[in-house]
């Protein structure tokens, strides 16, 4: 809880300096090293001399770059850096990709990429076309680790005047454990005026670090410093409390030390579980979208469908197909993919009620084998149209990253929103069945079939719709699995043992105990796999299954009264 | 016809033609393969003999399901692994029987435990190297499991499909635990290279052929054992179990007692049936405890007709020759052949092949009666 709020701090301080930061804008040339705000004064004058002049002596740092001795090339970077020239980080960044040239023939420095001919040469400041060069007439201005580094630094730092604050935490979070002394004036500098607590704290710990690795400073602003760190999550901090634990002479440093460290190990542990309950919440979500579909289907007809995961395979494939129709629009085509989805595994699944299904009513058996002849046949028929290797499908640039809550605890969002796609999938479900005249019919047929057909309910229709549904979500969950796995045919067939896992632990009939289920054994799953390793795991989830139903042969929640008889 | 002892089970007349065309064509085949020479257009090759051995194999296994599926109607997608413990069984004698003629050459450890660098042999390897100890191991494990497993579920009245799920479950389990190498059962490569049984080398032809007769044998004491067990008051009461277990438990039967008794002696039949199937095709690995295998062992059954005995023998060489013929010829459409087969079996063939042929036979002897074989069919 506190860290949501935390977050919204962040969001809230985002849109603070961002508004700081237009109306300071025009003098700012697209934020270079000079740190924001309050020197704006002085800004103008520095802006508004002549722009020739500050261009010259960009020139003359960057002619330094012919030499070969990389303490002049430092010295080059560094004066790059500082000249507040808004070609400054563009030279750098093409330095460390090797695109900075020292052209032989005309011994300037120029810009260029590699083409077959040799060296297409542009102007390092203009970006003017100046001509080629051949393979052997220039050469990439050669740079080292440390100069590297350099580099990295000082894009780090001038990333600290960044307006969105998330950019300025991960700079801050980059040079946490850095001793370089201009970083820490540059980190001191910033934390002066900085608003945002969650970049403030990440510049105190780098600050707190400098101090415990300074050999020069006081026991007690040591002592102070492990007080301030204690409980951060940054890995750096652990190594220099370990370095202070193994290396101070004095006892209350070292004994503050082991309580920080205690402390760290703590929270540590906190998180993991955190992480533990994600992985499981995620594969939960995951095996609720596939059991939700089986458990309408199976709730209200009886029937078990086998063929269910096929269905989801289907709403795989979709997706895929969706993607190939439109290979440009990987950022919006799952919008598309959701109701083609949904169509076709419906449409598939209603065929296989019609066809199959229906001749089949009051033999649960026999229906059970059929549909598993359907499964073989859509499998294969898979496998004959798409080729039985694995398809992937492209995932949308919104869906891929990780939300970073702290240095050891992340949320990838493509697990973040299949959670919620399942939610929001069971929530709009229950929707259907509670408020819907489709819905209230299902429920009347799944209760009482006789009865329901007494009161003008055509069951035969309400069959073919509730499977068409069921079908149609197993399609939507496709979907949703094509994200995190493999598209292949044997898709469907790794997940039907799970889903019918599921929907007997909850009880049939019942969705929230299909939910229940879901979360319960995706939870348990993630906790027994550090333990047991992956397979234990499963294995010991479906003995534990077995034994439960035994116990409790209805499920976590029997549906109750005459609809439970046989 | 009642039959209520074992002679009567032994010499009516479906037992006799049945025994009759079984040991008729195994031992045409055995002969053929023996005495007439590898020129002739007559002679049988070995691997046709290994492969009919694999069929009674794989027909054992039908019976067996058909015993607690057609005559208990405890549909269950689990046989499979009963039979693949059997297997397993059998192949740890096999395992033991190379000795130090493996790649490796140890005295004692196979060579898979070698190559994991295991120092000496798990304690559950201990005694595999007697055949006798291994053939009890072979009806004893997959006895206790089902014993075990069935006393849990029946007892708790799991039924119908859910059971049928959690057989598939078990099997599902035990594919997953025998791939792991930790196990100690070769992980996923399983147990091969297999030379000798009981001194006798499993590349001579006359191994071969008697395998395949101890396959028919076995299959035919099972027949004949199937055909007795239903034939007697506790047979009859197991049909009752199936046609309606309710009322069987109110007229004072303990019905969870037949159900386990009947489903223990099927899957003691099927870990026979797996025992005689590894020597015959020179591997076991943890692929036969996949569903699919337990499922499609349901479609044999389905195919030749229920609650016949005979007809799962059919069913299971007809399927699997089909399966021979297709994977051969075109492998890309069997599984669309499987496929189909189990939709239109269930659809227009609740009663297989034997049904059909039952009712086809009927309606020639009296030609305008209607077709009242679908009314009373097992639920």
């Amino acid at each position: 809880m506190p860290r949501v709020l935390l977050l919204i701090f962040m969001l809230l301080g985002a849109s603070g300096t961002a508004v700081a930061q237009t109306s300071a804008a025009p003098a700012d040339d697209a934020g270079q090293t000079t740190m924001a705000s309050p020197e704006g004064e002085d800004r103008p004058s520095e802006s508004v001399a002549p722009g020739v002049s500050k261009e010259e002596a960009l020139r003359t740092s960057l002619a330094k770059f012919k030499s070969r001795d990389f303490d002049v090339k430092a010295e080059a970077i560094e004066t790059i850096a500082r000249s507040g020239h808004e070609r400054g980080e563009a030279l750098l960044q093409a330095l460390l990709d090797r695109e900075l040239l020292h052209d032989l023939a005309g011994d300037r420095i120029v810009l260029g990429k590699q083409s077959e001919q040799g060296w297409a040469l542009r102007d390092p400041i203009s970006e003017e076309d100046v001509g080629s060069a051949e393979a052997r007439a220039a050469r990439p201005v050669i740079i080292n680790n440390r100069l590297r580094q350099q580099i990295r630094d000082l894009k780090s730092v001038t990333a600290l005047a960044n307006p969105n604050p998330l950019a300025r935490r991960e700079a801050a979070q980059r040079l946490v454990g850095n001793t370089d002394p201009v970083v820490l004036d540059a980190l001191r500098a910033r934390q002066a005026e900085e608003a945002n607590p969650l970049v403030k704290g990440v510049i105190d710990t780098a600050l707190n670090i400098a101090v415990l690795r300074d050999p020069a400073s006081q026991l007690n602003e040591r002592l102070n410093a492990i007080d301030a760190v204690a409980g951060s999550l940054e890995p750096a901090v652990r190594n220099v409390l370990r370095d202070r634990l193994a290396q101070s002479d004095a006892a209350a440093e070292r004994n503050a030390a082991d309580r920080a460290l205690k402390k760290i190990d703590l929270r540590t542990e906190r998180y993991e579980t955190a992480d533990t309950l994600f992985f499981g919440l995620s594969l939960g979500s995951v095996l609720l979208l596939a059991a939700i579909g089986l458990a309408i289907t199976f709730g209200v007809m009886g029937v078990i469908n086998m063929a269910h995961g096929e269905l989801i395979m289907l709403g795989a494939y979709t997706t895929f197909v969706v993607q190939q129709i439109f290979p440009d629009g990987h950022e919006w085509s799952l919008l598309v993919a959701l109701p083609a989805a949904f169509l076709v595994s419906a449409v598939v699944g209603i065929v296989i009620e019609r066809g199959v299904i229906r001749f089949l009513y009051g033999r649960p058996l026999e229906t059970l084998l059929a549909t598993f002849g359907v499964s073989l046949i859509l499998q294969q028929a898979v496998r004959v149209i798409f080729s039985p290797l694995n398809r992937s499908v492209v995932t949308p640039e919104w869906m891929s990253g990780a939300l970073q809550i702290n240095p050891i605890f992340s949320l990838t969002y493509n697990r973040l929103y299949i959670i919620v796609f399942a939610l929001i999938v069971f929530f709009a479900l229950q929707l259907v069945l509670k408020k819907t005249r489709l819905g209230l019919q299902v429920r009347a047929v799944s209760q009482n079939r006789g009865t329901a057909r007494a009161m003008g309910i055509r069951s035969e229709r309400v069959n073919a719709l509730t499977f068409g549904l069921g079908s149609g979500i197993a399609g939507i969950a496709g979907v949703a699995l094509a994200q995190l796995t493999n598209v292949g045919p044997n898709l469907g067939h790794a997940y039907i043992i799970d889903s019918f896992m599921v929907v007997v632990f909850g009880g049939v009939g019942n969705l929230w105990g299909t939910l229940t289920a879901a979360f319960s054994l995706g939870i348990a799953n993630k906790i027994i796999e550090p333990m047991a390793g992956a397979v234990l795991a499963k294995i010991m989830v479906l003995v534990f299954i077995i034994l439960f139903i035994q116990r409790k042969p209805r499920g976590l929640f029997p549906q109750r009264g005459r609809a439970a008889e046989e | 016809m009642r039959h209520s002892d074992l002679t009567t089970a032994l010499t009516d007349r479906t037992a006799k033609t049945f025994l009759g065309i079984l040991f008729g064509a195994v031992l045409i085949v055995a002969l053929l393969n023996l005495l007439v020479p590898a020129e002739s257009g007559l002679h049988v090759s070995s691997y046709t003999v290994s492969l009919l051995g694999k069929y009674l194999c794989y027909a054992l296994l039908a019976l067996a399901l058909d015993l607690v599926w057609g005559y208990c109607g405890i549909l269950s997608l689990g046989h499979g692994a009963f039979f693949a413990l059997g297997g397993y069984a059998m192949g740890m004698y096999l395992m033991r029987q190379i000795g130090d003629r493996g790649v490796y050459g140890h005295p004692t450890l196979p060579d898979f435990m070698v190559f994991l660098n295991w120092e000496e042999l798990p304690w559950y390897w201990h005694g595999f190297d007697s055949f006798g100890f291994a053939m009890l191991m072979v009806a004893l494990v997959p006895g206790v499991l089902a014993f075990v497993f069935g006393w849990l579920a029946f007892r708790s009245r799991v039924t119908g499909v859910y059971l049928s799920i959690i057989t598939q479950a078990l099997t599902y389990a035990l594919m997953l635990a025998f791939f792991r190498n930790e196990l100690g059962f070769g992980g996923n490569n399983g147990l091969t290279d297999f030379k000798d049984i009981l001194g006798f080398s499993l590349r001579e032809d006359s191994t071969r052929v008697a395998l395949l007769v101890a396959s028919a044998v076995a299959l035919g004491g099972a027949f004949v054992l199937s055909r007795w067990i239903t034939g007697t008051r506790l047979g009859r009461t197991v049909m009752a179990v199936r046609d309606a277990e309710s009322r069987a438990r109110f007229l004072g039967y303990r019905t969870e007692h037949y159900k386990l008794w009947i489903f223990t002696v099927s899957a003691i039949l099927a870990g026979i049936a797996g025992a005689l199937y590894v020597p015959q095709v020179g591997i076991i690995n943890p692929g036969e405890f996949s569903p699919l295998n337990s499922i499609e062992l349901v479609v044999w059954v389905a195919v030749g007709g229920r609650a016949t005995l005979y007809g799962a023998v059919i069913g299971a060489i007809l399927v699997n020759y089909g399966k021979t013929v297709f994977t051969g010829v075109m492998p890309e459409a069997w599984l669309f052949a499987l496929g189909g087969l189990f939709v239109a079996v269930t659809v227009f063939l609740p009663q297989g092949l034997v049904g059909l042929a039952k009712s086809l036979l009927k309606r020639k002897r009296q030609p305008d009666a209607t077709d009242k074989e679908a009314d009373h069919e097992p639920a």
